[in-house]
């Protein structure tokens, strides 16, 4: 497991790039959930493996059981980063995704995820989903950190397996909070302008 | 030809080439305690631009005789295996600041997996293979692009992402794979070695650019192209060109050129790294980036530093093979 999560780390590193940059925000092993845009698979392998190693130990990235299923060598994977699997098909009133990524994170681990849902093929940034308000709404003492990946899209696109290794980069900004009364709307907006605002850094 | 297997080690070096080594050892390491110092100095004494700039410079020279001096004593293959390194991050670099499509996708998976090894492993089979590394990028590659290109069944912009690619490929690797391929000349009459060759082609470009830069500090009142680079002037360009002649001409004892050979091409050599650094210059105001190393912040850019090595490389070459030919022919 650890030579896995060794030779991904340093691949996933080799592949993007990525040039880390942390804008009004440092890396720190508290709780905290990573939000990200979501344009290739590579995407939640690259966040994790760019962030510190002792941060890394305690973030989970959020995925999609149906895929990360599918075969043994996915599944490894998916242990190899401690993935929280969601599943996609059946969700039941307490097995709601937001249920299980509050029973996973406990009070030890980060989370990494993606609140556009499926990756977006568009230029611009997706409508965010509820899941991270409903989060924050239940545990608002969490850090929600925008996460901004950079040309991660041209690496390896969708629908594509074979990365081609240019440039990327990922910029991650400063934490903002679910305020007191604060409707879903205005939070998803504010998350989502966040993660746009950090595109110009 | 020079085979690859036998190829001399470290002790095998000829004491020419250790000395060489070492003065651009040595010279370097003034120039960093030089930076070094004037890092230290007060404030307002010497503009912080340019003493980051210098600085910048001098870390990318050490890169580039770690480069030199360890493929010089690791031989032949090592050599061009750092300069395919060297060719594959200014490829990277390249195609990062060119917006390509994603139905280009796999024919950047093309160029970058298979053009680029592929013209190495033919430098690397020596001077036999010439005829055919000398035109595989210009002909092949070229023509295989847009036709790749078309396949994948999206025609905005068509002839603009092909070119893009066409000249990513030909800048970074095709040019570039030229300058380790002087290791392979074969001159008759000469019994120097030719990592002197190379030594003084690297160092020879690197000193131009900053005696084009040097000039035209001094005496630069003419700009050659204003909207393409603020620092280029006519006054540094031809004073440049002038000194690259003398140096050319004063340590032609290291090459296998003759007197006025060596001074020829230290000077067409200084006009091919002008011709890429304001080539590269255009390039980057196009897209609107200021050096290709802010463009995705954290990396030096690799690109910045070679662009005149670029340009300088196929033609350096070509000359030399020029007179390694009239070397052979009889009577000379």
């Amino acid at each position: 497991m650890r030579v896995t999560a060794y030779v991904l780390t340093v691949l996933a590193k080799l592949l993007s790039g990525a040039s880390v940059r942390w804008v009004d925000c440092q890396p720190d092993p508290c709780q905290r959930v990573y939000f990200a845009n979501h344009t290739s698979h590579l995407d939640a392998l690259v966040l994790w493996s760019s962030l510190p190693k002792e941060v890394r130990a305690v973030t989970r990235p959020v995925a999609a059981r149906d895929y990360w299923e599918k075969n043994a060598i996915r599944r490894h994977i998916a242990k190899t980063f401690h993935a929280l699997l969601i599943d996609r098909d059946n969700i039941k009133v307490h097995q709601s995704p937001v249920e299980a990524m509050l029973r996973e994170m406990g009070n030890a681990y980060s989370l990494i995820v993606f609140p556009e849902g499926g990756r977006n093929v568009g230029e611009d940034l997706g409508e965010f989903k509820s899941g991270i308000y409903y989060l924050a709404k239940k545990r608002p003492d969490l850090e929600f950190v925008p996460v901004y990946m950079d040309n991660l899209n041209r690496i390896l696109p969708r629908g594509e397996f074979l990365p081609v290794p240019l440039l990327s980069c990922i910029t991650i900004g400063a934490p903002i909070w679910l305020e007191t009364g604060e409707p879903k709307t205005e939070f998803l907006r504010r998350a989502r302008e966040a993660v746009r605002r950090l595109k110009d850094r | 030809m020079m085979p690859i297997v036998g190829y001399p080690p470290l002790l095998a070096l000829s004491l020419q080439t250790k000395w060489l080594l070492g003065v651009v050892l040595g010279a370097l390491a003034v120039l960093y305690a030089v930076g070094q110092v004037m890092r230290r100095q007060p404030e307002g004494t010497v503009h912080p631009a340019m003493i980051r700039r210098f600085n910048e410079r001098i870390r990318m020279w050490w890169l580039m005789l770690a480069i030199l001096a360890s493929g010089m004593i690791l031989g032949q293959i090592a050599c061009l295996v750092l300069f395919f390194g060297v060719s594959f991050w200014a490829l990277r670099e390249f195609i990062t600041m060119t917006p390509t499509r994603r139905s280009d996708h796999r024919t950047l998976f093309w160029v970058f997996f298979v053009f680029t090894p592929l013209q190495y492993v033919l430098v690397g089979c020596g001077q036999e293979y010439y005829d055919l590394y000398s035109i595989m990028i210009p002909v092949f590659a070229s023509l295989f692009i847009p036709a790749r290109i078309a396949v994948s069944n999206d025609p905005k912009r068509f002839l603009e992402r092909s070119a893009k690619i066409q000249a990513g490929l030909l800048i970074c690797v095709y040019a570039i794979s030229f300058a380790p391929a002087i290791l392979t000349l074969d001159f008759a009459d000469w019994d120097g070695a030719n990592e002197d060759l190379l030594l003084f082609f690297v160092v020879l470009v690197q000193v131009n650019d900053i005696l084009q830069y040097g000039w035209g500090k001094l005496l630069g009142r003419h700009l050659i192209a204003p909207s393409i680079n603020a620092s280029r002037t006519w006054e540094g360009l031809v004073g440049g060109l002038v000194s690259s002649t003398l140096l050319g001409i004063l340590f032609y004892w290291i090459t296998p050129f003759r007197i006025w050979e060596a001074g020829l091409i230290a000077m067409v050599t200084g006009l091919m790294g002008f011709a890429g650094g304001i080539t590269m210059s255009a390039i980057k105001r196009d897209r609107g980036v200021m050096d290709y190393g802010t463009l995705v912040q954290g990396h030096a850019g690799l690109l910045d530093r070679i662009d005149s090595l670029c340009f300088a490389a196929p033609v350096f070459y070509q000359l030399s093979r020029l007179c390694q030919g009239v070397a052979q022919a009889p009577g000379t």
